[in-house]
């Protein structure tokens, strides 16, 4: 009971941290076809701005409370700026090439990100807690589990929410829904389709910085986190299928509770139980669990 | 008996005794180097053959590691040091692993193949990060091998196992370039062409795909075995998606329309990053990053394609060279 208990919050807990990290992959492949390695470069970027952030507020010994808003905010900044720039910098001279080429392309950006990073912070780790103990801790069952926790999950919650409201309710996400459908055609009728492709790019991109910047409080940010978030979150996405918002929730919920299983009852297990759940998904449906079926194209 | 050879292997033939020979004429450390790219330009050769099918294998570090790892197992629990035992135990296992894998993965094409290439490799990654047995992270040494009961020491020792190393490389590479003129070799680039019309032809596209997997495998131990025995050493570090990601910027940084250019290009990646780690180590990655976006957008044939176009020569070796990821 005790071990299920764990398993079950753990597990909804990586769901959350996995689900905030990869949306924005998802998000970014569905709108624009592109697999964005460089993602993993905007999830460093987020973690590192935020905990170097939270590090110098804190430093200055007033209320830990207005770290909260510290957090989304750096998120936002790096985000945007960093998605800016590489989609007006270089990814928009590549539209309309093969998506493997997208790959090599988004690969040598994160090889760029990775170092502007090192540039930027320099290589020691840092450690920003304080957000994470402000709230305390709560029990359950006897197992101590910080609240910060069970805010990350709600922020999960209402960035899935958002998403999927402004995307089916609102004229923006119509729009969106028909540049997916048909780029040209979307162009010929009067949408400014380059917009939405900036626009979906440096939103993806803040997600994948918040992704980061949420999690820099439980974790010691140091060099390689972008490597390691990227197989992660195409873990995720490709069991849900990709480009699918609810896929990514469902991936990350599997890929969770797959990986809190094995901490909690097999622990060596942990590293390649996620892949093994995701060869497993695949074996069965090649294409994820929600990808919509393509027709063969002569 | 020179008719049957084409300009690269005769070429390919002509270097190997200048390689053995750069062993006694060059500066110890410049060998190594040689020696070492040697090992790793056989895995950038696995990732450039499966290029030329149009697709990009992100986990090729995969069988670099199986095949190190396969030779240090021998060596480990069954005290085995023979090169030739340690060589073939590593190709039996890639191609094992691979003929199973290959049913999955020949299934896909485009960034699914990539990714999954990556997400098996990083499957065997989690793996060995987590047995004791094995060392976890850090991995475990290898001994210094044998040749068929013969045990040099010293300086023979290393210039026994460069000698035999450029052997096999050379070896490899004339083997693949038969490959590549080979009805499958042919059958691969009309995938990367249209799928769907070599199968109106009659030609299975997956069993094509699901030999080169194999063969690109293979190699890639061979690569792995000669790189971690001069080494005497292994880590999970070798199927590490990042490790994976540099043999597909050797592929296409020299591109791939002839299989000398990701040999030649893997030394000289070795050998620029002996300087630019010492000079700024903290922009090794941008370096490349910068060379590999330039390289995509300015030179999407590779280096190669420079030096096809001056000769002149053979002019369909450049037209068949795929841009990358194309």
């Amino acid at each position: 009971m005790l071990t299920a208990t764990a398993i079950a919050v753990d597990g909804l807990g990586f769901a959350a941290w996995l689900f905030l990290s990869s949306v924005g992959l998802t998000l970014i492949y569905g709108v624009m076809r592109i697999l964005n390695i460089a993602h993993g470069g905007f999830y460093a970027l987020g973690a590192y701005s935020s905990a170097w952030a939270i590090g110098i507020y804190t430093a200055t010994g007033s209320t830990v409370a207005l770290t909260f808003l510290l957090i989304p905010l750096a998120a936002l900044v790096a985000g945007a700026i960093a998605g800016l720039i590489v989609e007006r910098g270089v990814l928009r001279f590549m539209y309309g090439r093969d998506e493997v080429l997208m790959v090599l392309v988004t690969y040598a950006v994160f090889l760029i990100l990775e170092d502007v990073t090192k540039l930027i912070w320099g290589t020691q780790s840092y450690v920003a807690w304080q957000p994470a103990f402000y709230f305390g801790t709560v029990e359950i069952l006897d197992i101590p589990y910080t609240v910060y926790k069970f805010i990350i999950i709600g922020t999960a919650m209402a960035v899935g929410l958002a998403l999927f409201l402004v995307l089916n309710k609102t004229r923006v996400g119509k729009l969106l829904l028909v540049v997916i459908e048909d780029r040209e055609i979307s162009g010929a009728l009067g949408i400014n389709v380059t917009l939405f492709f900036t626009a979906t790019f440096v939103v993806g991109a803040i997600l994948g910085a918040l992704g980061g910047a949420i999690t820099a409080p439980e974790i010691s940010v140091s060099p390689g986190i972008g490597a390691e978030i990227i197989v992660l979150s195409f873990a995720v996405i490709v069991i849900g299928g990709m480009g699918s918002i609810g896929g990514a929730m469902i991936g990350a919920l599997i890929v969770g509770f797959a990986r809190a299983a094995s901490v909690h009852l097999y622990p060596p297990a942990e590293l390649f139980s996620i892949y093994l759940v995701m060869a497993a998904v695949l074996a069965v449906k090649p294409y994820g669990l929600f990808a919509l079926a393509e027709s063969r194209k002569i | 008996m020179t008719k049957h050879l084409d300009r690269t292997e005769i070429g390919l033939l002509i270097a190997l005794p200048i390689l053995i020979l750069v062993a006694f004429a060059l500066p110890k450390w410049i060998v190594n180097y040689v020696h070492v790219s040697m090992g790793t330009g056989l895995v950038a050769l696995g990732v450039m053959i499966q290029m030329r099918a149009g697709l990009v294998s992100f986990g090729q570090g995969l069988y670099f590691c199986v095949g190190g790892y396969a030779a240090g197992m021998m060596a480990k629990f069954l005290g085995i040091t023979d090169f030739f035992v340690l060589l073939a135990s590593g190709i039996v296992a890639a191609l094992v692993l691979s003929g199973v894998l290959g049913f999955l993965l020949r299934r896909y094409r485009e960034i699914f193949y990539a990714m999954l290439t990556l997400a098996v490799s990083m499957i065997l990654f989690g793996l060995l990060s987590s047995t004791e047995e094995l060392g976890s992270t850090d991995g475990f040494n290898l001994p210094t091998p044998s040749y068929l009961g013969w045990s040099p020491e010293g300086e023979t020792s290393r210039l026994t196992l460069y000698t035999l190393t450029c052997f096999i490389a050379i070896g490899c590479a004339i083997a693949l370039n038969r490959f590549l003129k080979s009805p499958i070799g042919y059958v691969n680039e009309a995938i990367r062409e249209n799928e769907l019309r070599v199968e109106y032809l009659g030609t299975s596209a997956r069993q094509a795909i699901h030999i080169t997997y194999t063969l690109a495998a293979a190699v890639s131990a061979i690569g792995g075995v000669l790189w971690a025995l001069p080494l005497g050493h292994v880590d999970p570090e070798m199927t590490n998606w990042t490790t994976s990601g540099q043999f597909v910027f050797v592929s296409i940084l020299s591109g791939t329309g002839n299989i000398v250019a990701p040999l030649i290009g893997t030394f000289i990646l070795e050998i620029v990053r002996v300087y630019a780690v010492e000079i700024s180590p903290n922009t090794w990655q941008m370096i490349l990053g910068t060379v590999m976006l330039l390289t995509i957008i300015f030179l999407p044939k590779g280096l190669w394609s420079l030096l096809a176009k001056k000769k002149k020569l053979d002019t369909s070796a450049s037209q068949n060279a795929p841009a990358a990821g194309e």
